[in-house]
């Protein structure tokens, strides 16, 4: 894409783009992070992405500012105003992301000392891999207006589904197994939930990203696993 | 952001896909002496929708409006070939009453045009000059035509004061009142707000979408957003070629040439 006549606009449209890029690497961090620190029970790493959790919403209203001041001094329109409404919808997600990377910190808080499962962490932390892969894959194909990479994430949302669903099924087996564990799982089952969530915020910045290169909006039903509700029942 | 929510915002900006053919342009070229100003453009205008005509300057959107109402019929060394089809009629052919044709596709200019004399005989001129009709009969067209140019409620009490004494803004409502008294099946307007403050560009904005109702629109302008916000079309011109024609959602939005993309967005030149 060819340079606009006002170079401030390129400016303002690359330092939109960079705010955006540092959300993602800060919410990919503290995903990365509330894993290992519930896993390795590290209270220092979980209240590290707590802490960072302040940063992340700086950087939102900050890309809100910036968009909205955009709208009004450039009104843009075409893949501008798409790139501009993107930045906000991405934050939205990031910053959400970075709200359920922020509950995983807090809960690895409460079961430290109480791992009497370690076995039960495995597919926790499986589940976070695929969630972190995800999230790097799509922030990849958002630097890179990569519509195909953000398809492949997009299609991709379903194994997230079904391991949370694989992972629920096993944390029940637990529970039903010893009573004394049911605290325990139930923690892990909020987290597990917490990354389900975290891959639907994911998905939606795939959509972002599908609009943007290609000024048209995915189908409403994304491919989805099934749910943890659909296996209890 | 979905298609079905920008198709479904209330916005003037929803084209009507059943409206008729009002002006069919086919291979039209035109020549000022030697130079080649329009070059093959063809392209519809629709009854009753607004079409705005974007592009940067000496693109020919200006001649494709003169074109329309034979303006260029004063200089004999401008010419235009091809068919320009008003009711089945090609209307840059030589049998054509220029003055029935001027009645027929009224145009309103860049800088207000008022002529020297009062408000109700600026309005009544071109009634006057090709309508036998008694002064009621006039009164009560002077009357809807002001009403219509939303200049009624202000100038109601001074009508037999000069035209020129008015604002900028209300002499632009004043020529347009002079063009659809006449009751014209078109109007032209080449730049119609680029002359006026904000508040009288709102006006005339919000009388041009209240115009589409009765009559077929099509406004020359520099302002993209003012295309974007009133227009159901939007053509793009460059270099005397119509490059892109479409729903001006589609235009602003999506543009299938990248020329056109470039010059919305602001990357051309």
């Amino acid at each position: 894409m060819s340079d606009h006549i006002s170079k401030t606009f390129d400016q303002e449209l690359d330092q939109l783009r960079r705010l955006v890029a540092e959300m993602g690497g800060l919410s990919e961090r503290m995903l990365a992070d509330a894993t290992i620190a519930l896993v390795r029970e590290d209270t220092k790493r979980a209240q590290s992405v707590i802490a960072t959790d302040p940063k992340l919403d700086e950087l939102q209203r900050k890309i809100e500012d910036n968009a909205v001041l955009m709208l009004m001094r450039r009104q843009p329109v075409a893949n501008d105003l798409r790139e501009v409404m993107a930045s906000i919808r991405i934050a939205h997600d990031l910053e959400r992301i970075g709200d359920l990377a922020k509950n995983i910190a807090k809960r690895s808080l409460k079961v430290q000392g109480h791992m009497q499962l370690g076995r039960a962490m495995t597919g926790v932390e499986a589940l976070s891999r695929l969630a972190q892969g995800q999230l790097k894959d799509v922030l990849d194909a958002y630097a890179q207006s990569n519509d195909k990479g953000a398809l492949d994430v997009w299609g991709r949302d379903g194994q997230i589904d079904a391991l949370e669903n694989s992972l629920f099924r096993e944390l029940l087996t637990y529970m039903m197994e010893d009573p004394r564990n049911i605290t325990f799982c139930t923690h892990l089952l909020f987290c597990a939930k917490n990354i389900e969530r975290l891959g639907d915020h994911t998905t939606n910045i795939a959509e972002t990203v599908h609009f943007v290169v290609t000024g048209r909006a995915l189908p409403a039903d994304r491919p989805k696993g099934d749910s943890p509700s659909d296996a209890a029942a | 952001m979905s298609q079905m929510a920008v198709q479904d915002a209330p916005s003037a900006a929803a084209p009507n896909k059943d409206a008729k053919v009002c002006i069919g342009v086919k291979n039209l070229d035109f020549y000022y002496g030697g130079f080649h100003a329009l070059k093959n453009v063809n392209m519809n205008f629709f009854d009753r929708q607004v079409t705005a005509m974007i592009g940067p300057s000496g693109c020919g959107k200006s001649t494709l409006l003169r074109v329309f109402n034979r303006i260029y019929s004063l200089y004999p060394e401008q010419r235009a070939t091809g068919e320009v089809m008003l009711d089945g009629r090609n209307i840059i052919s030589d049998n054509v009453d220029i003055n029935e044709l001027r009645a027929r596709i009224g145009m309103v200019f860049q800088k207000p045009t008022p002529f020297p004399m009062s408000i109700y005989d600026n309005c009544a001129f071109g009634m006057r000059l090709y309508e036998k009709l008694s002064k009621s009969e006039l009164d009560d067209r002077v009357e809807q035509a002001l009403r219509k140019a939303a200049l009624w409620d202000e100038v109601k009490d001074k009508l037999k004061q000069s035209g020129m004494g008015l604002s900028g803004g209300q002499q632009q409502r004043m020529c347009i009142a002079r063009t659809i008294a006449q009751q014209p099946d078109v109007i032209l307007f080449d730049e119609p707000t680029s002359a006026l403050d904000p508040i009288s560009t709102g006006k005339i904005e919000e009388l041009i979408e209240e115009l589409r109702a009765d009559f077929s629109i099509v406004i020359v302008t520099h302002n993209m957003q003012q295309a974007a916000r009133i227009s159901q079309y939007t053509a793009f011109m460059y270099l005397g070629e119509l490059i892109e024609f479409g729903p001006t959602t589609k235009i602003f939005m999506e543009p299938e040439q990248k020329r056109t993309l470039d010059y919305v967005t602001g990357r051309f030149g």
